[in-house]
């Protein structure tokens, strides 16, 4: 078994009416108690719109961060599956992909193989 | 209603409320939590109550109250789980949808549905009745978590003391901790197994409540009910629903049918002949038919069916005389045939007197051993005495039968037996 990332980007959520939206956190629940069941995600968590960046050798706190909406990383996920086809086959049940969203898969790399 | 009154009457309500919803939620809170957190599981549940019992003392009880409840032991529930509060750690299932905020929440709502509750209650009650733990434990632990009651009202139904039972709860929640019973379904291959050990204990739990002549009868008819309302659930579930169950639920609907015609005002037994079947309750017997139907959908025979087949004889009997008491002496037979019980040989030898004559009742029960010190041997004998016209044979068993008992509604039946031998 192989672990990888999701990376939730983009997704327009706020373009939908309140029922609709509804119905699209709904499916996300579903997706992911699904998952959970199947034993398949074993982590991750939704990431609020607002936050801090600190920066290089100075270390200068700015707001952010400040990306277009569609590039906005809202959560990330952890998933433990056979292969990389396996996690973009599993992938493509996402919700995310419904509302235009992206979802970006990574190994999770494995330290000494560098 | 004035102000007090009122308050009574919600007091009481939530006190019912409190004894049905605790045991869901504690079975809910440990399917999630994990059994070495039953402790803590059980302290939502009594904070939500009190809470509860806070608010609602003061104005109206809301229109759904459990659903209030849930929220309440759910959000608690939620921040424990979130402030990782929990005291053992979580290890199972569930763990990785506990841990993230993706699927917390929607984990906890889907816990406290209808149908996962069922499955909740389920699960306890296998890790309730699991094999390694006694009978005795068995039935504690149900009447604790499933059934919401006290160890004092525990130690009131079976004449013990509260501590008595609390150290029993405690010891076994060790066992079930130290053999690390999970609150699962058992594989198929052992369900069958399984499911006999629980509906064993549900029907010793039941006869507790039924046989008993306790000074205290509310609790006792408190026990049947529970066992009655945990083998219901167990039709309720496709796994095990299964004939054994449904015929053991007839029983049950039989037996309790007749619960109000077996004492007298004054608290004396009032024996089946004497009974007024005019008041056995009719609603259960109907019950009792519709439960014994659906047992027959399988090929094999349970004890249970032969005891439930004997007990709708008796309930759907007009009178005592036109009991079909050859058909019943039949599923004696067969019911002898497997339990090779001294009790059933003793119940079946009256049958026997009733199809066969008294004189060879007695016979069957002079030869039985190891039924010496046995009351309703000796009284059963004696009145078999009584009615050969043998009084002083009968006085004797009578007599024999009082040194036995430690029930004085069971005393007062034998000396007015006895009375009419003089």
């Amino acid at each position: 078994m192989e672990k990888f990332l999701y990376l939730f980007r983009g997704g327009n959520n706020s373009e939908l009416s309140p029922d609709a939206l509804q119905a699209h956190l709904q499916k996300w629940q579903e997706w992911m108690m699904k998952l959970g069941k199947a034993g398949i995600f074993v982590g991750g968590e939704p990431l609020a719109r607002t936050g801090k960046q600190v920066n290089g050798t100075k270390k200068v706190v700015t707001d952010g961060p400040f990306v277009e909406a569609k590039e906005m990383i809202g959560g990330y996920m952890l998933v433990q599956v056979k292969n990389m086809d396996e996690a973009i086959e599993i992938s493509k049940g996402c919700p995310i992909l419904e509302v235009d969203g992206k979802l970006e898969i990574r190994p999770i790399q494995k330290m000494g193989e560098m | 209603m004035d102000q007090h009154s009122e308050n009574k009457e919600t007091a009481k309500a939530i006190d019912h409320l409190f004894r049905q919803e605790a045991g869901k939620m504690v079975a809910v809170l440990t399917r999630i939590l994990g059994f070495p957190n039953i402790e803590q599981a059980e302290d939502i549940v009594q904070d939500t109550i009190l809470k509860a019992l806070e608010i609602w003392k003061y104005g109206k009880m809301p229109e759904h109250p459990e659903a209030w409840l849930y929220r309440t032991a759910k959000n608690q529930a939620i921040d424990l789980i979130r402030r990782k509060k929990i005291r053992h750690r979580i290890e199972n299932d569930l763990t990785y949808l506990l841990k993230s905020e993706y699927t917390l929440v929607p984990t906890i709502e889907d816990m406290f549905g209808e149908n996962s509750i069922k499955d909740s209650q389920l699960r306890m009650m296998f890790a309730c009745c699991h094999p390694s733990i006694t009978q005795e434990q068995q039935i504690t632990l149900i009447l604790k978590t499933l059934c919401g009651l006290s160890p004092k009202e525990i130690g009131n139904a079976f004449l013990s003391n509260e501590e008595t039972i609390r150290k029993r709860i405690y010891r076994t929640r060790e066992k079930i901790a130290e053999e690390r019973i999970p609150l699962e379904f058992p594989s198929e291959g052992l369900l069958g197994e399984r499911l006999e050990s629980i509906l064993r204990t549900l029907y010793l739990l039941f006869n507790e409540g039924y046989n008993s002549s306790h000074p205290e009868r509310l609790i006792r008819e408190d026990l049947c009910e529970e066992a009655m309302r945990l083998t219901i659930l167990l039709t309720e579930q496709q796994q095990t629903s299964l004939p054994q169950t449904y015929a053991l639920l007839a029983l049950m609907c039989y037996q309790t049918s007749r619960f109000n015609t077996r004492l007298d005002d004054k608290g004396l037994i009032i024996l089946l002949q004497d009974q007024d079947r005019g008041r056995w309750n009719q609603f259960l017997i109907s019950k009792g038919n519709e439960y014994l139907q659906l047992s027959t959908s399988g090929p094999a025979i349970h004890d249970f069916h032969l005891e439930a087949g004997i007990a709708s004889m008796h309930a759907n009997a007009g009178s005592y005389e036109n009991t079909d008491w050859k058909l019943i002496l039949g599923l004696y037979d067969e019911l002898f045939l497997r339990t090779q019980s001294p009790v059933v040989a003793l119940n079946r030898a009256l049958v026997i007197g009733e199809v066969e004559g008294y004189e060879k009742a007695i016979r069957q029960l002079e030869a039985m051993k190891g039924l010496e010190e046995n009351c309703y041997y000796h009284s059963s004998l004696g009145e078999m005495y009584r009615k050969t016209g043998e009084k002083e044979k009968a006085k004797k068993h009578f007599g024999s039968a009082l040194c036995f008992t430690s029930s004085n509604a069971e005393t007062e039946l034998i000396r007015r037996k006895l009375q009419d031998c003089l």
